[in-house]
């Protein structure tokens, strides 16, 4: 695994909340090396510092320590609006839930993305086309947010995230609103997308049945790594 | 172009919330339209009535008259001072008057009197004095009888037919002295005028005064009422030093400074009126904020630059203040020439001041084009101010803590 391409190099990073009074160590001195194709699964109780430690990943959060590298670019280094640009470029995000613009349809909500980068109609038709295959959503092009169940909701978010093309995609509680068919479903096409378009994935999660799926394990406890596991037996067996 | 559909979009998710921030700027685009239409119209009518009845829109007069009102200060008539006069543009008519006191007797009354001697023809023209006739006939040119104020004839117990008798000083010090037959009664709304008013033609005055040729005053009338201050002044260059040309908003300061004092309270009145319009505006746009904060982080997360987010809901306030207040104006449009053709009664002490001056407190609003703009202009204007708010909050905007619920 270490010989593979680093899409995420994570280095002594810290994020401290309220410094000056009762200081929170919510990321502490983390470690993390992502590579390509990865599809791990960041775990931990409530407030060991998943979501703010994917969101030092991301670009969203300023870390107060440490050096983050996203395909050899260190995003801490980058200034707040060249840093909105990294992430349309090269990060998909898919958050718990309201991921969608309401006015928008399904179509137009994965176009968005697209259109923020400028692109040609024929294109945005085609990859729309094509993630919407992929989701399994061809039916629901022109549905609205409101029409669709959380779980499709899910999955055009998943469409949405990889409109741009980009080669991770980070997710919060991706399936934390969802039933366990709908989570398994959304697991199911994360793990395609994974598979045939080498798609990486870096997701946080409670549930016991999506850490199962992961090929990795990292384990949070008060904001410092705990444990970081290989589940490749299990998916051997799958 | 994506962006302003999806801005389009954006202004209807919330239908019910769209439509009272339009309807409230609708209907305050129409009430102040109302306000100043009423307010503007009051004032031309104001100004229509003051001027037309005596003192006409700008008078010429012999330099120094004005300080000394005699005859001595009076000069002698002629075309070619009219024709300079009527060269000027804007200047429609003029007239002259001989204008002095005198003391008016009949049997044993005798009471102060102001006489103005006119040519009767240019007079009407300007001030249409033969429509204040109640009695009697109009002058003409060469007339020997006088028109006398309604209230004055009673005064004196004369009526239509009577003698009336004048002692006065002409000009030069001479002394003047004559009888004349009433040969009409002029009934005015001014008491003041109506107390002390008698006309008669300007050469029975002159000769009445041994002012052969001379005269006081021209009366002159403008086409563009709005257009007074410029046309006193180029009239005022045109006659040179020698003559004192005077708007009416110098012969009447009292009726300048009405307007103005109404023009300021009416400014506090559009001020509230604007506050409340902000408060509205304002109070949507907190709410419409806090609902959205949510999905503005997750724009600006995803990628969306903020300039971008910052145009989006810039659109979306510009659609929403500019339909209300196009809808304003097109609505205010028929609501104020409604109250043009069928004009409010004012009471209180706005009827009594206009009273005083002698008209009906009728006021027709104002239909003039330049009230729809600038007050659906200033409400556009607040509205575009008070949506950079929003722009303000997006500025600052934090992805992570807008996203926290
Ligand atoms: N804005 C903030 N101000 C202060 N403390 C914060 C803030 N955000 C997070 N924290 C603290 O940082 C720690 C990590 O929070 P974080 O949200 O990353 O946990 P989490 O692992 O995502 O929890 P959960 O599983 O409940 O989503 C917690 O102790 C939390 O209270
Ligand atoms: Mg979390």
């Amino acid at each position: 695994m270490t010989n593979g391409k680093a899409i995420i190099d994570a280095h002594n990073i810290s994020k401290i909340y309220n410094a000056d009074t009762i200081p929170v160590y919510a990321v502490n001195n983390v470690h993390l090396h992502i590579e390509e194709g990865e599809f791990t699964a960041l775990v931990g109780p409530s407030g060991s510092g998943k979501t703010t430690l994917l969101n030092l990943i991301g670009g969203l959060d300023k870390a107060d320590a440490g050096n983050i590298y996203i395909n050899n670019i260190d995003i801490t280094k980058l200034s707040a609006g060249k840093l909105i640009d990294f992430r349309l470029k090269n990060i998909g995000f898919v958050f718990q839930s309201f991921n969608l613009i309401p006015v928008l349809t399904a179509k137009e909500n994965v176009e968005f993305i697209m259109l923020l980068q400028g692109a040609g109609k024929t294109e945005r038709l085609q990859r729309v086309q094509q993630l919407f295959k992929e989701i399994g959503l061809e039916d629901k092009l022109n549905s609205r947010p409101a029409e669709l169940s959380g779980g499709q909701q899910q999955r055009v978010a998943v469409a949405r995230a990889l409109a741009s093309k980009p080669r991770f995609v980070l997710a919060d509680e991706p399936t934390a609103n969802l039933d366990s068919k709908s989570a398994a479903n959304l697991l199911d096409i994360m793990e395609m997308l994974n598979k045939e378009e080498k798609i990486t994935f870096l997701f946080s999660t409670h549930d016991q049945r999506v850490i199962q799926r992961a090929r990795r394990v990292v384990t949070l406890v008060d904001g410092a790594v705990a444990e970081d596991t290989s589940n490749t037996m299990m998916n051997g067996k799958l | 172009m994506w962006l302003v559909k999806m801005a389009w979009k954006n202004i209807w998710r919330n239908r019910n919330r769209t439509l009272i921030t339009m309807s409230s700027i609708f209907f305050a685009v129409i009430l102040s339209v109302l306000t100043t239409s009423l307010k503007q119209g009051a004032f031309d009518n104001l100004v229509k009535n003051v001027v037309s009845f005596y003192a006409g829109y700008i008078q010429v007069h012999k330099n120094g008259y004005w300080d000394e009102q005699n005859l001595d200060n009076s000069f002698e008539a002629s075309n070619k001072i009219e024709n300079k006069i009527l060269e000027t543009p804007n200047i429609s008519d003029v007239s002259p008057r001989l204008e002095s006191f005198a003391l008016a007797s009949s049997r044993d009354l005798t009471k102060g009197c102001l006489i103005i001697g006119i040519d009767p023809t240019k007079e009407d023209k300007i001030t249409h004095l033969k429509s204040k006739i109640v009695q009697g006939g109009y002058l003409k040119a060469d007339d020997k009888g006088v028109l006398l104020a309604a209230g004055l004839a009673d005064r004196l117990k004369l009526k239509l037919n009577d003698t009336i008798v004048l002692i006065s000083q002409g000009y030069h010090g001479a002394t003047a002295a004559g009888k004349y037959p009433i040969k009409g009664i002029l009934k005015f709304g001014s008491p003041e005028l109506n107390e002390k008013m008698l006309a008669m033609p300007l050469a029975t005055a002159q000769d009445f005064f041994s002012a052969y040729g001379m005269i006081t005053t021209y009366v002159l009338s403008i086409r563009k009422t709005k257009e007074l201050e410029e046309t006193a002044i180029a009239a005022r260059s045109a006659l040179g030093e020698e003559y004192e040309v005077m708007s009416w908003e110098e012969i009447m300061p009292d009726i300048k400074q009405h307007i103005q004092t109404d023009t300021n309270n009416m400014k506090y009145v559009s001020g509230v009126l604007y506050m409340l319009i902000c408060f509205g505006i304002f109070g949507t746009l907190l709410m419409m904020m806090t609902e959205r904060k949510f999905e503005m982080g997750m724009l600006v997360a995803i990628g969306m630059r903020k300039g971008k987010l910052l145009l989006l809901f810039l659109l979306e306030s510009v659609f929403t203040v500019f339909i209300g207040c196009l809808l304003g104006i097109v609505a205010s449009i028929p609501v104020v020439h409604y109250f043009n053709k069928r004009p409010l009664r004012f009471g209180g002490s706005t009827a009594e001041a206009f009273a005083r001056f002698g008209f009906e407190p009728v006021f027709p609003t104002s239909t003039d084009a330049a009230n729809f703009i600038n007050q659906g202009v200033i409400v556009l204007i607040i509205g575009l101010v008070l949506s950079l708010y929003p722009a303000y909050v997006i500025l600052r905007l934090d992805p992570v803590s807008a996203m926290k619920r």
